[in-house]
């Protein structure tokens, strides 16, 4: 069937922030859709509010709305642009949900416009737990067993027909209260009892509990013409309990036999067909039982998702991209596979390599959060890598994880008791225990028992520790290096093995290991990733390494780039470093160079096989980029966009003679190195906090006794604010101090002095080596002390004066000029009065590249990249600083409701997970928006409970003030209060929490609280001011810990006037603009 | 130990050995599905041929009793990137590895599998021998040169049954696994040209009164069975090579209604007065996209062919139905006037998607009358409980 004519305008609806559980997969899915229905000539209407994206470029859609996710904005948007069709599956659980309340509340009939991909009825049946189960009966899908309860002798039927272990879910109860895993009939009776008297309805659902089965998913596709394929099948590493997430995965499903496999792609053809997912994507996951194959479904997404994004970069097929023309009316035999080119799409993938996808943590960020993977995600990023065995992907993909291992190091030491628990109970590090356990003489069969991981994926991991056994005894009495054989190097490379890891093994250097490999002529070869197992001939390059005989891909005589892209998504390093990649290559393909990526994260636009010429999805370290390079032979490679990941390459790579672009590496190490970057400052005259460094508790007492309490201390080896603290007391120092020793005795300390109210300055420039010229001067909103990346921002700067700015540039000029920068810099700035402090120079793409190039209208990136290579600002035409009209605010997102315990207090570590952007006429109401779009919508009236400490009484009085004027009520605990109440202001009081109840919490958690400032100074107020922040967490009460930030809603608040919601696309505050 | 692959164009692999030692010759085809290793090895339709699996990790989920599409394995030589000798399965009763010493299958693991696929997809399928141990590289290749290519071979017959035998078993069961019973629906005569049995179980798993003949049955002796249609199998070799069965078919395709599939359906053509040749490496995967030309709908199906009907010698009488939407080639075919029709694609699966599967429903429904029969009596009753020989 050939495309609608009916529909001429669709609205895609994108997934909002990066948040744990929905990252930059959606931007990838998204993208692909807005450039699939544009391709066909459709009108596309998108809306996001994730300015760090591809697909909120101006150019990606045709009109752009950079709006809060919220249904109020979405039903504004469809009254302004009318749009004939929703495309509501490409933006992950947050667009669905969406379009379901949008659909609720009538807007979609009342403007006549039509779902595409999914509707309402398949995506409810598939979301709700009783329609998808009376579903599933229907067409004779087993479920896991289960049954409700409204008493203990109901409870005890139902157990009997059960059998425990059994889950006891006790209805309506928040946030899973009362869940409980029983597997004796002790625990059963007493945890029924427990849940039936947290239900408030007495109801309580007793499950079979399948936690330890065998864990598969698939990726189903489905035609309006009712034609079914399925794309991959995917199998977990990780035994049922864990969340798919937060799973080891690999793809194709290794365990199977075919009668199994077809059993579930049976299933699967059912279910969709029963679910009623018209056309496009949908993910199926299933649990099987290893004694007996019997076979469960779990769950059904009626939408791409992060599996299909991870099954799109494993097989080659573009979930994504095919769902848009497919929900646009095209059959899949309609639509070619882009690879082959002459095969159409409709066909199951087949692949001859194995795919593994290992999930990235960041436990160490939150303090006080367990490091124990549950069925609730917690993962930040994910790195995928493929091989031709299992054993090299695996260590392929846990060398990309960047988390400083190149295999299977041993882990942290723990005590004997504790050693089992670590392979009983899935963590982060649980893959590394494991192989320490075969190191142990533990068995497969007890590592089974202990961990319901397949025996075949221990056996795997068994065999490379025997490998690692035999290499280490070359590394001990056999004569290192030189005496092992050719042949067991070789299948020590074929296994996956790092260069490094094999160093480590054979007890000499990584490069001793390389020079004798190259020697031998053990050099990767690459093939094709190519959705047929070379069946047919495939014209896209996408390319993986490994060690075998034929190299498929020889490189082309053309003017080639490389650019590195960043690897994993991580706090600190995320989506904002894509976009730069990506742009980087759509820029220099437009000069006429080649363009060639390499990157390992499966979530991302810049893995997509047709951003750039050549893709190497390969893992980002010394020895994978340098035989990239070695064999493409580029004019440059380009590290300065993809974070911290291929800047910490630049120095080696250029030792190696790789011709780097842009900044030299001397001048990254210029600023990166403190000693170095003090001298710059020094020569150009400018100001740095003062500082000092220690190495013992009794020099750190010196130094912050020389600079003065507050200061900021961090290890000098770790980057983006890891291990960074304010502190405020000797005491808090010495402990500091004590630790930092004992986990690092050979690095000193640096101690900075700490700015207190000082407001922080981001700046963003672009140089093309000669000329440099500011993209954007950013005053964050929390004063300085907050990670940069953590702080909310405004563009242009909202309060600093014209002077300051001015100094500020010139200041930034000048840094630019003396390190040559070519390409990126990003400059923080401290302000304190009319002083201005350089708190750090990054010569490099920052965070803030996608945000500052939506707000001026200027596709920074790509100028970048196009400088780099050679061209000038004049030429590219950018030659002045575009100040906007209208006003941007970035506001941080963060994952605190998933780590139970963690205080949400922001510091110098950066903590949030992703991004929003508000764009409005005016500052307040572009901060109203941020806030609302990261899930803090202000309120419009209510009470507002605040409670600050004594020094920032004075500059909270202005902000109380204006809270009542916009409407509030005004509660606070006794200080403020009295303070408040002495300015004339109505203010009730309430206790602090350890003055005894009714407290703030107990007013928060209440409901009587709308909105809660509160700010903290010693330990203690931090301590006891715990519970009330996890109190507004839990209860979304927007809350604001500065004074700054307080100021700020309050102006928003004052100035959002008359209610209604005003959207405005991109395209419109950009007048057309972009370039 | 040392393994060696030589093809007749004088291209060596090199890797280790598994399973059997010695040396074998045949046929170098590539399988590219992920799932199945267990079935293809036992499909008749690989006699004489050596199977590259795409899938690199094989043996994965070792050898069970269930997963057999005739009583041995077919396949000569093993072409894997790493075979996998310890097993994990629920069903698994035994390594691959040991299967094929125990049958003569020479395995060799660990080259480069997709230079050899890709070698095969721009160069065509050939013959070559595969030797374990240590070996003169260049003899192997003259060898390998030396041996004839599958046209004008009838193999067929080497691979079918030596007598007529009932066949009662239905398809498997995850919670049930074979089931027996006979059917009282419409007799049916299947042609064994190398049957694979989930065939047999998909027809007398719809009720179907099963009797296997052997390739060389009459067509008078078809008759005499008194059977309601005929069923024309898969196989390997040269359908053309298959003269005599050619010739029944087309005696008896004009009485009754027949399906064909894979060589029965290239035996049908044949017998309906087209041309087959042989293909450039032929079709052998689970991920082939069928198109049936009058709906429209796509069917994902399993294939394993080296050769295929020349669409433009086909008489008036009989139409193409069904396109491989790959290449264009037929894939299946109907008789305009008779209830004749039959497929180049496996509806029995095994290994591969069920997609297919109405095709036996559609037989069923061509058949209109019901012997009762008779004449089948008094032969041997075979199931997945007692295997027919393989000969």
């Amino acid at each position: 069937m050939p495309k609608r004519e009916d529909i001429k305008s669709i609205l895609i609806v994108g997934a909002g922030p990066i948040v744990i559980g929905q990252a930059c997969e959606f931007d990838y899915s998204g993208t692909q859709a807005c450039k699939a229905l544009k391709e066909e000539g459709y009108k596309v209407i998108l809306v996001n509010s994730n300015p760090a994206t591809i697909m909120t470029d101006p150019e990606f859609a045709d009109r752009t709305y950079i709006e809060p996710m919220t249904a109020e904005t979405l039903a504004a948007i469809i009254e302004a642009e009318r749009p004939d069709a929703l495309l509501p599956t490409m933006g992950g659980q947050t667009a669905l949900n969406l379009t379901l309340e949008v659909a609720a509340a009538g807007v979609l009939d009342k403007f006549g416009v039509q779902l595409i991909g999914a509707n309402i009825e398949a995506i409810k049946k598939a979301e709700d737990r009783n329609l998808f189960k009376a579903a599933m009966a229907r067409i004779g899908i087993d479920l896991p067993r289960s049954g409700y309860v409204g008493s203990m002798e109901e409870g005890r039927t139902v157990v009997a027909d059960l059998g425990l272990p059994v889950i006891i879910r006790p209805s309506r109860t928040l946030g899973g209260m009362g869940a409980n895993i029983a597997k004796t009939e002790e625990e059963y009776e007493r945890y029924l009892q427990w849940a039936l008297e947290l239900s408030p309805i007495h109801e309580v659902l007793v499950e079979e509990s399948i936690e330890g089965w065998k864990e598969f998913e698939l990726e189903v596709m489905r035609d309006r013409k009712d034609n079914v394929v399925i794309i991959c099948s995917i199998e977990n590493f990780d035994a049922l309990g864990v969340h798919t997430g937060d799973s080891i995965t690999v793809a194709p499903a290794q365990t199977l036999t075919d009668k199994e496999y077809q059993i579930m792609r049976d299933a699967s053809l059912a279910i969709i067909r029963e679910i009623g997912v018209d056309t496009g994507g949908s993910n199926i996951q299933f649990a099987v039982d290893p004694r007996n194959g019997r076979m469960v479904v779990i769950e059904m997404n009626p939408r791409v998702s992060r599996s299909s994004a991870l099954a799109s970069k494993a097989t080659g097929f573009p979930i994504a991209k095919i769902a848009a023309k497919l929900a646009v009316g095209f059959t899949l035999d309609e639509v070619r596979n882009d690879i082959t080119r002459e095969t159409p799409a409709s066909f199951e993938p087949t692949i001859d390599y194995v795919v593994t996808k290992i999930p990235r943590f960041t436990f160490e960020k939150f303090k006080g959060a367990e490091d124990k993977l549950t069925s609730q995600m917690r993962s930040v990023g994910e790195a995928m890598a493929i091989g031709r065995t299992f054993k090299e992907s695996l260590q392929k993909a846990m060398r990309s994880l960047e988390t400083g291992s190149y295999g299977f190091e041993s882990p942290e030491e723990v005590p004997e008791a504790e050693f089992e628990l670590k392979i009983s109970s899935a963590n982060s590090q649980r893959l590394w225990y494991l192989a320490e356990a075969f190191r142990r003489g533990y068995s497969v069969e007890k590592l089974y028992e202990l961990s319901r991981i397949d025996p075949w994926f221990l056996t795997n991991i068994e065999q490379i520790v025997e490998m690692e056994k035999e290499l280490a005894d070359y590394g001990g009495l056999l004569g290192g290096l030189g005496a092992l054989p050719g042949s067991d190097l070789r299948l020590a490379k074929q296994w996956g093995f790092a260069d490094r890891r094999l160093a480590t093994l054979l007890r000499t250097s990584e490069a001793a290991v390389r020079e004798r490999r190259i020697k031998d002529g053990i050099t990767p070869v690459y093939k094709m990733v190519d959705t047929c197992a070379a069946e047919f001939v495939a014209y896209t390059p996408y390319l993986y390494s490994t060690y075998e005989e034929e190299d498929e891909a020889p490189p082309s005589g053309r003017k080639k780039i490389v650019i590195l892209g960043g690897g994993p998504n991580r706090i600190g390093q995320g989506i904002e470093f894509d976009y730069c990649c990506v742009h980087a290559a759509f820029a220099l393909k437009e000069a006429g160079y080649e363009t060639i990526m390499v990157n390992c994260n499966p979530e991302t636009v810049s893995t997509d096989y047709d951003t750039s010429d050549r893709l190497y999805f390969e893992p980002l370290t010394l020895e994978d980029v340098l035989a990239i390079v070695r064999r493409e032979r580029p004019v440059g490679v380009i590290v300065q966009f993809g974070g911290q990941t291929p800047l910490k390459l630049a120095k080696a790579l250029e030792a190696e003679g790789v011709p780097i672009i842009g900044t030299p590496p001397d001048a990254i190490d210029r600023a990166e190195d403190r000693e170095r970057f003090v001298e710059v400052l020094n020569g150009l005259a400018l100001a740095q906090p003062p500082s000092g460094t220690a190495r013992t508790v009794a020099q750190a007492e010196d130094v912050a006794r020389r600079l003065g309490l507050p200061v900021l201390v961090r290890p000098s080896y770790v980057l983006g604010g890891r291990a960074m603290e304010i502190v405020h007391e000797f005491e808090h120092l010495r402990r500091y101090m004590q630790n930092a020793i004992k986990s690092s005795p050979e690095h000193p300390v640096l101690i900075d002095k700490f700015l207190d109210h000082a407001t922080e300055v981001d700046v963003d420039a672009i140089s093309d080596g000669k000329s440099v010229v500011i993209a954007g001067i950013m005053e964050h909103i929390e004063q300085a002390g907050v990670h940069s990346g953590d702080s909310a921002c405004s563009l242009p700067a909202w309060s600093l004066s014209q002077e300051l700015q001015d100094e500020i540039r010139r200041q930034t000029v000048a840094m630019a000029r003396e390190l040559g920068v070519c390409g990126l810099m990003n400059v923080q700035f401290a302000v304190v009065g009319e002083k201005i402090y350089v708190l750090e120079v990054n010569p490099r793409a920052s965070r803030t590249v996608p945000f500052v190039s939506k707000a001026i209208a200027v596709p920074l990136a790509k100028l970048a990249a196009r400088a780099m290579a050679g061209e000038s600002l004049e030429s590219l035409g950018f030659t002045e600083e575009r100040i906007p009209a209208y006003t941007s605010v970035k506001e941080a997102v963060f994952p605190f409701l998933k780590f139970p315990g963690v205080d949400t207090l922001l510091g110098p570590e950066m903590k949030s997970t992703g991004e929003v952007m508000g764009i409005d006429r005016r500052f307040g109401l572009a901060f109203a928006k941020a806030e609302e779009a990261a899930g803090n919508r202000l309120p419009d009236g209510g009470t507002a409970l605040v409670s600050v400490r004594p020094e920032d009484r004075e500059r909270i009085g202005r902000v109380a003030r204006r809270l009542a004027e916009a409407g509030m009520k005004l509660i606070a605990t006794t200080g403020t209060a009295e303070y408040l109440g002495s300015l004339g202001l109505d203010c009730a009081q309430v206790n602090k929490v350890y003055e005894g109840s009714p407290h703030t919490v107990d007013a928060i958690r209440g409901g009587h609280v709308q909105l809660v400032i509160h700010t903290v100074g010693d330990a203690k107020s931090v301590q006891d001011s715990f519970s009330m922040r996890r109190a507004a967490l839990e209860t979304a009460t927007p809350y604001f810990t500065t004074i700054a930030g307080a100021a700020a809603a309050a102006e928003g608040m004052l100035l959002r006037t008359d209610g209604g919601v005003r959207v405005t696309a991109l395209q419109d505050f950009h007048a057309g603009k972009w370039n | 130990m040392k393994a060696t692959l030589a093809l007749a164009d004088g291209r060596i692999f090199r890797g280790r050995g598994f399973g059997a030692e010695g040396k074998i010759g045949g046929e170098v085809v590539f399988n590219t599905s992920l799932t199945g290793y267990q079935e293809i090895l036992t499909d008749p339709s690989y006699d004489g041929q050596i199977v590259v699996m795409t899938y690199p990790e094989i043996g994965n989920v070792g050898i069970n009793r269930e997963d057999v599409e005739a009583a041995r394995p077919f396949v000569r030589g093993f072409v894997v990137k790493e075979y996998w000798n310890r097993p994990s399965n629920w069903r698994s009763e035994r390594s691959l590895g040991d299967y094929m010493c125990e049958h003569g299958i020479v395995g060799i693991e660990w080259l480069d599998t997709r230079a050899l696929v890709r070698h095969i997809r721009d160069h065509g399928a050939q013959q070559a021998i595969m030797a374990t141990g240590e070996v003169d590289e260049a003899a192997l290749v003259h060898e390998a040169a030396m041996r004839p290519s599958l046209v004008g071979q009838d193999l067929a017959s080497g691979v079918s049954t030596a007598k007529p035998y009932r066949w009662i078993g239905g398809t498997w069961a995850l919670d049930r696994g074979f089931v027996e019973g006979a059917g009282d629906g419409p007799l049916v005569a299947a042609f064994d040209y190398g049957l694979k049995l989930n065939i047999a179980r998909s027809l007398a798993a719809r009720g179907c009164r099963v009797v296997v003949v052997p390739a060389g049955t009459s067509a008078a002796d078809v008759r005499a069975l008194g059977v309601d249609g005929l069923f024309l199998s898969n196989g390997p070799g040269d359908p053309d090579a298959v003269r005599g069965a050619v010739e029944v078919v087309g005696e008896l395709a004009r009485e009754m209604p027949t399906f064909g599939i894979c060589l029965g359906h290239q035996i049908l053509a044949l017998a309906l007065g087209a041309r087959t040749f042989k293909m450039k490496f032929g079709h052998h995967g689970g991920n082939q996209p069928v198109m049936d030309l009058r709906s429209g709908e796509v069917a994902i199906t399993s294939q394993n062919h080296g050769f295929a009907v020349d669409p433009d010698s086909l008489p008036h009488d009989v139409q193409v139905t069904h396109v491989n939407l790959n290449d264009r080639t037929v894939e299946g075919l109907a008789h305009r006037e008779l209830p004749v029709f039959s497929v180049q694609y496996h509806p029995e699966a095994s290994p591969g998607p069920h997609d297919a599967e109405p095709l036996f429903q559609r037989f069923l429904d061509s058949m209109q009358t019901r012997s009762s029969g008779g004449n089948e009596r008094s032969l041997r009753v075979c199931s997945d409980r007692n295997l027919p020989e393989a000969s």
